[in-house]
């Protein structure tokens, strides 16, 4: 096979370095990969993700693509992971999937169909890039590998650029859309308002006093008394269940005189 | 900017400074020199933030602060390091056991690594081979602080989520999110320095803030300011703030809210793993501060003026005592906020990031984008003005016919006090004269026996 030749003739020109990175980083990024679909746990399945993308990222990196692996790893692992994983820590940490199978032979069937694709995808790009002259990383790289992809971004590419930017405006949007409560006009309180109610009449501003509080009894059952010997209702929690006080309790503590 | 082939110098044809392609070409034990060379930077640098910081807030509450171990109390965080080496290392019983491991492992290499593209002054000898004072340099090293400090945050997330408990998770959860806000800030900030400077690569930023470069504005030919920070002035204030929120510092410091999660995400955390936490927070510490120094205020270079009576100012080893300088100055910055602000609240800290810093970014550099392109148009300087002048007109008109909230007008305090309801909050009479206390009465007796020409000369 002509692909084969190719491969190994430029495997021979490859430098030991890159020789090295790929052969430590490529069984990582698979065991990420296979990692993030055998983990039972949502975080270790997102973590082992992670894994992957940060190993795809040096490939990029090694293979003369530094801006796009930076990219790779800021905004894939550092942005989006960040919010899968906002969203499963609020799952919880014990939640697991059940191993349990809903539709019988759903594995076999969709470890058959993952190869399919694998294999379509794999043999349309061969066919679509067999026998493409390649102009080499060096003239790419020409001017410097930022200022060769903002050429290309910003000069030749640029209306599907600002077509994709729309896309992803539109899809911002959607969701904020989605997402957002329209609220009545006094619904929302802000915080001056909510200062103010605190003062209103009728609403004591102050911390409302502990149970027990110039009472015979330290027990958290005891109201506390007001300054006026009567009992403070406010300081018992509704949680608690009421019982009778005995005399001694109801007392007024001896103040007098002392 | 061409990229000279392999195995070819190529200083900085004005400055004479390294420059991208002069990197890479060190032999492996000069690296090997230059990593522990930056790890012990570092690790001293951390050593010294903390007793620096804790002298400075002393200072500025009045008390004299660390003074015990060593001069002025230098070793005390020596002493503090060694003790939480040999304390207990707990490990929680709902702990995720690999993940509380890994994640203080994850924040301190991220944190080490960071530093590593960091200049530190020009070339210098180094046991006789001539060699840049920068471990290494590349074409995109500053996204390369970025992806750091974005990983490392990792470490605070997942030891958040790892320690099984509320306050840690919710630590955690606070800190994605500020990290996800703050980075857009930061990186935004970012661009307009790399559109005046054409490069990404640290060393060649340092160069392009070596001269300032002629201006020709109405007839007048004078240089503009060199340095970044007074050029690009709105993107030095967002990345100062955002470098402040990025490192979780205060006011900034939500993830670690001692008033309101106990500790935050480090809340289970004890003996060599929290020593990393706090390793890794004072190391971004420095790694904003030096990264703030070689975008904004001219790397490792001191002013181009001193060089009239100093010229040897700027060569040898000498700018690593002006980087160090200038890292410190903004170390104190940050100790100096966290002395003075009180932290914000939440939902105030993300409107803060999203509808100000963020739109204010995008807008300036917009703006910066429009003065060069006009710069590089080869047009008589009159056109020139009548676009500049037609932009400024339409925001004047914008700014006037953008609609107002009516504003509810504010009444004099005592018709405010009248129109208080009945039974309201009780308030002290607005009339009130407070008597002098008997107590102040004999103080000031007593003081009254002191010469009175005594008290003016102190």
């Amino acid at each position: 096979m002509m692909l084969s030749t190719q491969v190994l003739a430029a495997a021979a020109e490859v430098p030991t370095g890159e020789k090295w990175v790929f052969f430590l980083l490529a069984p990582l990024a698979l065991a990420g990969a296979l990692g993030m679909i055998i983990a039972r746990n949502a975080v270790h399945s997102a973590l082992w993700l992670v894994l992957t993308m940060l190993s795809l990222g040096v490939f990029y990196i090694v293979q003369a693509g530094p801006f796009i692996g930076m990219v790779q790893i800021i905004v894939y692992t550092g942005a989006i992971m960040m919010l899968f994983l906002f969203v499963l820590m609020l799952v919880g940490r014990d939640a697991s999937d059940s191993v349990i199978e809903t539709l019988r032979g759903q594995k076999v069937v969709a470890v058959l169909l993952g190869l399919g694709l694998a294999g379509l995808l794999g043999t349309g790009v061969y066919q679509a890039t067999r026998g493409m002259p390649s102009a080499g990383l060096e003239l790419a790289n020409a001017n410097g590998n930022v200022q060769g992809i903002a050429q290309l971004l910003f000069g030749r590419y640029v209306y599907v650029f600002e077509v994709t930017s729309a896309l992803l405006i539109t899809a911002a949007v959607g969701a904020m859309l989605l997402a957002h409560r329209e609220r009545a006009k006094g619904e929302r309180v802000g915080q001056a308002a909510q200062m103010r109610a605190r003062f209103e009449p009728g609403n004591y501003a102050g911390p409302k006093p502990g149970p027990g509080v110039f009472a015979n009894s330290t027990s958290v059952a005891t109201p506390a008394k007001l300054p006026d010997g009567t009992p403070a209702e406010r300081s018992i929690s509704p949680i608690l269940p009421t019982r009778e006080l005995t005399s001694a309790e109801i007392a007024n503590k001896p103040t007098e005189g002392k | 900017m061409i990229l000279a082939p392999i195995g070819f110098l190529a200083e900085d044809p004005v400055t004479g400074d390294p420059t991208l392609a002069d990197f890479g070409h060190d032999p492996w034990w000069l690296v090997l020199v230059k990593v522990v060379g930056v790890f012990v930077f570092l690790v001293v640098m951390t050593l010294f933030t903390i007793w620096y910081e804790r002298r400075v807030v002393a200072r500025m509450q009045v008390r004299p602060g660390p003074n015990r171990h060593g001069p002025f109390g230098l070793l005390q965080s020596l002493a503090d390091g060694l003790k939480l080496a040999f304390k207990e290392d707990i490990m929680p019983l709902k702990a995720d056991k690999v993940v509380f491991f890994i994640a203080p492992v994850i924040s301190t290499v991220c944190a080490f690594t960071a530093f590593s593209i960091m200049p530190f002054g020009p070339f210098v000898s180094m046991f006789g081979t001539r060699t840049p004072l920068q471990l290494t340099d590349i074409p995109v090293a500053v996204l390369l602080v970025l992806a750091c400090s974005g990983m490392g945050i990792y470490g605070i997330v997942l030891g958040g989520w790892a320690s099984g408990s509320t306050y840690p998770l919710l630590g955690g959860l606070r800190s994605a999110a500020q990290l996800v806000s703050y980075e857009v800030a930061m990186g935004l900030s970012f661009v307009a320095v790399f559109m005046t400077a054409g490069t990404m690569s640290t060393s060649e930023i340092v160069n392009a803030q070596a001269q300032g470069s002629p201006v020709n504005l109405f007839g007048f030919e004078f240089t503009a300011p060199s340095w970044f920070f007074l050029l690009l002035l709105p993107s030095f204030i967002i990345y100062s703030i955002s470098a402040v929120g990025e490192t979780n510092r205060a006011p900034f410091d939500l993830p670690e809210a001692e008033s309101e999660l106990v500790g935050g995400f480090h809340t289970e955390y004890s003996s060599l793993k929290f020593a990393l936490f706090f390793l890794a927070e004072y190391i971004n510490m420095v790694t904003v501060s030096g990264l703030c120094a070689t975008l904004f205020l001219g790397g490792w270079r001191a002013p181009t003026s001193f060089e009239s009576f100093w010229p040897g100012i700027n060569s040898g080893w000498w700018p690593l005592l002006w980087f160090t300088i200038k890292v410190l100055l903004l170390l104190f910055v940050f100790i100096w906020l966290r002395g003075t602000l009180p932290r914000l609240r939440y939902d105030q800290f993300m409107r803060f990031g999203w509808k100000v810093l963020i739109p204010v970014n995008l807008v300036w550099i917009l703006t910066l984008a429009g003065i060069k392109t006009l710069q590089k148009q080869n047009i008589p300087a009159q056109e020139k003005l009548i676009y500049a002048g037609l932009a400024v007109g339409v925001i004047l008109l914008l700014a006037l016919l953008w609609p107002q909230k009516k504003e509810e007008p504010v009444l004099p305090i005592e018709e405010q006090v009248a129109r208080r309801p009945e039974g309201s909050f009780p308030l002290p009479p607005m009339d009130l004269q407070v008597p002098v206390s008997p107590r102040a009465n004999r103080l000031t007796a007593e003081r009254e026996t002191v010469p009175a020409t005594s008290e003016e000369e102190v």
